[in-house]
């Protein structure tokens, strides 16, 4: 197996680039690492992408979004004094995310490009609209989330790519978001459907919104006719049932050790419901 | 083992001291099994089938044992050649066949050979190195198919003398028990109910994975290192698996991280010990989590029918039950334990019991806490709550108006002796939990458990120092905090203080044979070694003072750790310290020590009453347990915090075992969830906060009136948990783990 360390992204995507076999990027490790240790995915090549300048980073910009270096933590992510003002959701999303010792490790861009349908932040920031920056060896370019996973364990990212930061938008005014996933635990434990929404309201009625759905198809969905059923709405009951009917519609789930497709494709809807809720309220300006 | 030792006050036990292993533990400083290393020390690994079952065609080491690194490979051919022999006598030959494979991978974990190599990472790529075929054969895991006539056959010929003709190969063991006419009562009855019940395996989920360092020459002299429950055993199993003397191999117990029954056999020491004969250098071995869960015992998965009929002021008039119990390729489901806990803690006049010993395609099942009772329990008490739910009775009226007293003959045949449900129940009923309003959408749940608690082989030395110090040596590994409630009984034999006492697990060649930490016998049994070694010493140090004095030794009694006179008559001495005598004792006749060995047999059964509240999510299914009360008669608690704490353990065991956790298997025959992400055990936030009460009923049997209580705790849970949460959803939940899609499944069928 070979190791780098290089200190620039073009440098690293380089590395990647003329790399044959399997090749990973190191930064968080907590699931390359897991996936090496237990046979699962042995890599060829490993570039560690935690000595590049900025990878620690949180920005707020002067338009009010938000730029991530790729190997910021989910708990520095949680202790940071204004981000989570803006996107507790997304903050939440990835705090849900594994022990307190994987949350000093793990990374939003790690999470994505791991490839689980079941990932926690993913919806949230697919609702969020949170975009990636993506150094090639051709220069940069910025994907929305959710065209980077094609599948389990795959992206779109071509070879010789790597993810170089992350953008979160301006959270703007009157907006709220809001992640839940079901576990049968309190904890520890890896989402048999997750939801993430996010919306903006004029007054009580919704104007904008983004629903998405993990762990109930091949990849995370963004869910149009599930906005569609509550823009325009104040969140009434009608549209909170039509809402968890588009949610439940909009899954493609498999039966597996971890739920079957019934109970997916059910609570997908009551969790669309309830995560509506939340961020309906924090919209509002509630502080839930 | 009689009454007329008892003491009725005490000094030092019922004290909760901290417990002398507590700052090895806190500190990281205490010996587990992994811990251990020796100079020019090996690391092995084992190769493992992917299938449920297969026969071995061929096995070509030729390649991993070119890799530089690797000192030596072992399969079957490197083990004695225990002859077969079916039943009990032939567990030896199960447990060879278990930690290596002959003819055929039975399941999928199965070891079909090892390497020990110069660092672990190599010993592990050399395992990839290892061809294998495999003729993959016809697979079953489910303990019902595995008894149906189409059903592949794991081995001909392991049934034993109890299977009744026309059975299934596959079902080894039979067992039958029960009194009255079960017919003539349920006609007498108001009400019948008969119903199946399912549970999954599950494992004993202990955080200390299987670990061990072995040394053994060609001379046939061994060593070896491991955690087990017990370690005699241990040395008795290996000896047998590798065709050396029994007492040429010592074995030194470690620190252990959790057993439940599980560390009660052997898995990977033998293959360790063969590895350092062929390599000639000691050999250590740690599983990983995968294979802890898909090679090492977790518990026995069943199916149950229960009958039983009730008159309308709650009387039981008969009872029924039906078990059948999978235990993984090997004879040794506990069916027979199954069916004889089921209905014991009722008064029954007609009461018939069955139990099934069924093998499938699964791992080796092994011992976890009261193995057996508490499916059987899950079965019948959610029979008796749906008989209380239907004649509108309260739940522990019934069972205090059945409950067996002493003189009750058994489900399972014998008389009882002086027992606690009773005194269980009135304190469940007496409880603020009980009468504690509900909010909507939670429900309670009530059960009783029953486990029979056990004496065993057991040795114990106990060694006085010049300075008045005390060390005793025992042969039960510590599982719960037995270091502390062995040197509390000590120091009330001796009257010298609990802090001036080490207890010490002894190794193999410092005692003579003591049975595994099992049967919830170390407190009783263990205990009243310590007891009897004690009272030996002291019968010493009475000699000793008697000599100084120049009066007979029977004109001496021991009191508060002095040697007295035992009255006016026998002379004016002031009371002489043990520390004293112990002082010269080189002088006076040599080294001052105790002993006691026996199996003792007095152990007395154990009944427990737990009280669950549960709150479902009727969009979700999800459950909590929003509260939880155990109560159980402990005899005579020695550490009160420790017997707590075996209570608690097992109510948090139960709540995992009732909402979450199953071995899950794929339509290949291999396990799912092999790691703990998806083998769900309770985190530390879905437990509420466990109450306990210790009933104190003293046991006959023992000198302080101790009853064992590390299992029984584990019986009550799945019902308790199961009858909460039927009560709160409005159905019945009649298949554990009650996991939330199975609760959402009943829900939406019941409209």
């Amino acid at each position: 197996m070979e190791f780098h360390s290089p200190t620039s992204f073009a440098e690293a995507s380089a590395l990647a680039a003329k790399a044959t076999g399997i090749t990973r990027f190191l930064a968080g490790g907590t699931d390359v690492l897991v996936q090496l240790r237990s046979d699962l995915v042995t890599p060829d090549t490993l570039i560690d992408i935690k000595k590049i300048d900025g990878v620690g980073k949180i920005t707020c910009n002067a338009d009010g979004s938000w730029t991530l270096g790729v190997a910021v933590t989910g708990a520095e992510m949680s202790e940071h004094p204004e981000l989570g003002r803006d996107w507790p959701g997304l903050v939440e999303a990835m705090d849900l995310i594994g022990s307190t010792q994987v949350q000093g490790r793990a990374t939003l861009a790690g999470n994505l490009c791991n490839g689980s349908p079941a990932a926690d932040s993913v919806p949230a920031m697919v609702a969020a609209g949170v975009t990636m920056t993506v150094t090639g060896e051709d220069g940069t370019r910025e994907v929305a989330v959710e065209d980077i996973p094609t599948g389990p364990g795959k992206t779109s990212l071509a070879k010789g790519e790597v993810v170089s930061a992350v953008n979160i938008p301006a959270r703007g005014d009157n907006g709220g978001d809001a992640y839940l996933r079901f576990i049968p635990r309190t904890e520890m434990d890896i989402a048999v459907v997750g939801v993430g929404v996010n919306l903006r309201l004029d007054g009580d009625t919704i104007t904008e919104a983004r629903v998405s759905l993990g762990a109930v198809a091949p990849t995370v969905l963004l869910v149009d006719a599930c906005a569609e059923a509550i823009i325009g709405s104040t969140l009434d009951d009608a549209a909170l049932d039509a809402l968890a009917a588009a949610a439940s519609a909009a899954c493609n789930p498999i039966d597996d050790k971890r739920g079957t497709i019934t109970f997916r494709t059910e609570v997908a809807g009551v969790l669309a419901k309830r995560a509506a809720k939340i961020a309906y309220a924090r919209a509002k300006g509630e502080d839930l | 083992m009689a009454l007329d030792d008892r003491k009725s006050e005490f000094t030092f036990v019922g004290t909760r001291p901290d417990r002398p292993d507590g700052l090895d533990k806190v500190t990281g400083r205490a010996k587990f099994g992994a811990d251990m290393s020796a100079p020019g020390m090996l690391h092995g690994a084992i190769l493992r089938s992917p299938h449920a079952h297969a026969r071995i065609v061929k096995i070509d080491t030729s390649k991993a044992e070119e890799h530089k690194d690797v000192k030596a490979i072992v399969t079957r051919a490197d083990f004695a050649d225990v002859p077969f022999k079916p039943g009990l006598e032939g567990e030896f030959w199960n447990v060879l066949e278990n930690v290596m494979a002959g003819d055929k991978a039975l399941y999928d974990g199965h070891a079909v050979a090892a390497v020990a190599a110069t660092s672990a990472l190599a010993a592990r790529d050399a395992l990839k190195l290892i061809e294998v075929e495999y003729d993959v054969l016809p697979h079953v895991t489910d303990v019902d198919k595995a008894m149906a006539a189409d059903a592949p056959v794991i081995r001909e010929g392991a049934a034993d003398y109890s299977v009744p003709q026309g059975m299934h190969p596959n079902v080894v063991r039979y067992h039958e028990s029960g009194h009255g006419d079960v017919e003539a009562g349920f006609a007498e009855a108001d009400l019948v109910i008969e119903d199946s019940f399912v549970t999954e395996a599950t494992h004993q989920g202990y955080i200390e994975p299987h670990a061990c360092l072995g040394a053994l020459g060609s001379d046939g002299k061994g060593e070896l290192w491991c955690c087990t429950q017990g370690h005699w055993i241990v040395q008795k199993t290996c000896a047998a698996l590798l065709g050396i003397e029994t007492s040429q191999l010592r074995v030194t117990a470690s620190e252990i991280g959790g057993g439940f029954g599980g560390k009660t056999t052997v898995f990977i020491e033998p293959v360790a010990l063969a590895l350092s004969r062929k390599a000639n250098r000691p050999v250590k071995i740690v599983m990983s989590r995968s294979e802890v869960f898909r090679a090492t015992g977790p518990t026995a998965s069943a199916s149950m029918d229960v009958k039983i009929g009730m008159k309308k002021d709650g009387t039981i008039t008969a009872a029924q039950g039906i078990f059948r119990l999978q235990g993984g390729a090997f004879p040794g489901a506990p069916g027979d334990m199954t069916a004889m806990c089921a209905f014991a803690p009722y008064d029954l006049t007609n009461v018939r019991q069955v139990g099934y010993d069924v093998m499938s395609n699964r791992p080796k099942q092994a011992a976890y806490r009261a193995p057996g009772a508490p499916m059987g329990a899950f079965a019948v008490e959610s029979v008796l709550d749906e008989l209380c739910n239907q004649l509108d009775l309260d739940p522990v009226d019934v069972r205090l108006k059945n409950a067996a007293q002493e003189g009750t003959k058994a489900s399972y045949g014998p008389r009882y002796e002086r027992i606690g449900l009773v005194e269980t129940l009135e304190a469940a009923k007496a409880h603020p939990h009980y009468s504690a309003p509900l909010e909507p959408g939670q429900g309670r749940g009530i059960s009783c458990g029953f486990w029979f608690n056990h004496g065993g082989e057991t040795s114990v030395s106990l060694a006085l120092s010049e300075d008045g110090s005390a060390q005793v040596m025992v042969g039960t590994p510590d599982i719960g905090g037995s270091r502390a409630s062995m040197a509390l009984m000590a120091a009330e034999v001796l009257g010298i203080p609990y802090e001036n006492i080490r207890v010490t697990i002894a190794d193999t060649a410092s005692l003579g044979y003591n049975d595994v930490s099992h049967g919830s016998r170390v407190t009783y049994a263990s205990g009243l070694a310590t007891i009897k070694a004690a009272k030996h010493a002291v019968e010493k140090l009475c000699e000793r003072a008697a000599a100084k004095w120049g009066i007979p030794v029977d004109a001496v009694k021991w009191q508060d750790g002095c040697a007295v006179p035992s009255g006016p008559n026998a002379g004016d001495f002031d009371p002489m310290p043990l520390a004293d005598i112990t002082a010269d004792m080189g002088r006076t006749g040599g080294p001052i020590s105790g002993h006691f060995e026996a199996t003792p047999e007095g152990a007395g059964v154990s009944f427990g009453t737990h009280i669950v509240d549960a709150e479902v999510d009727p969009e979700t299914g999800k459950t909590s347990i929003t509260r939880y009360t155990v109560i159980q008669d402990a005899g005579k608690a020695i550490h009160p915090t420790y017997v707590e704490g075996q209570f608690q353990g097992g109510a948090a065991q139960g709540i995992g075992w009732a909402l979450n956790e199953e071995y899950i298997y794929g339509d290949d025959g291999r396990l799912q969830n092999s790691i703990f992400l998806d083998y769900r055990i309770p985190v530390a936030s879905d437990l509420p906060m466990i109450d306990t009460v210790i009933v104190e009923v003293p046991n006959p049997g023992h000198p302080f009136g101790v009853r064992g209580v590390g299992e029984t705790g584990i019986v009550p849970p799945l019902a308790a948990i199961a009858n909460a949460v039927s009560n709160a959803a409005g159905v019945r939940m009649k298949q554990l783990p009650m996991s939330p899609p199975r609760i959402l499944a009943a829900l939406k069928a019941n409209g």
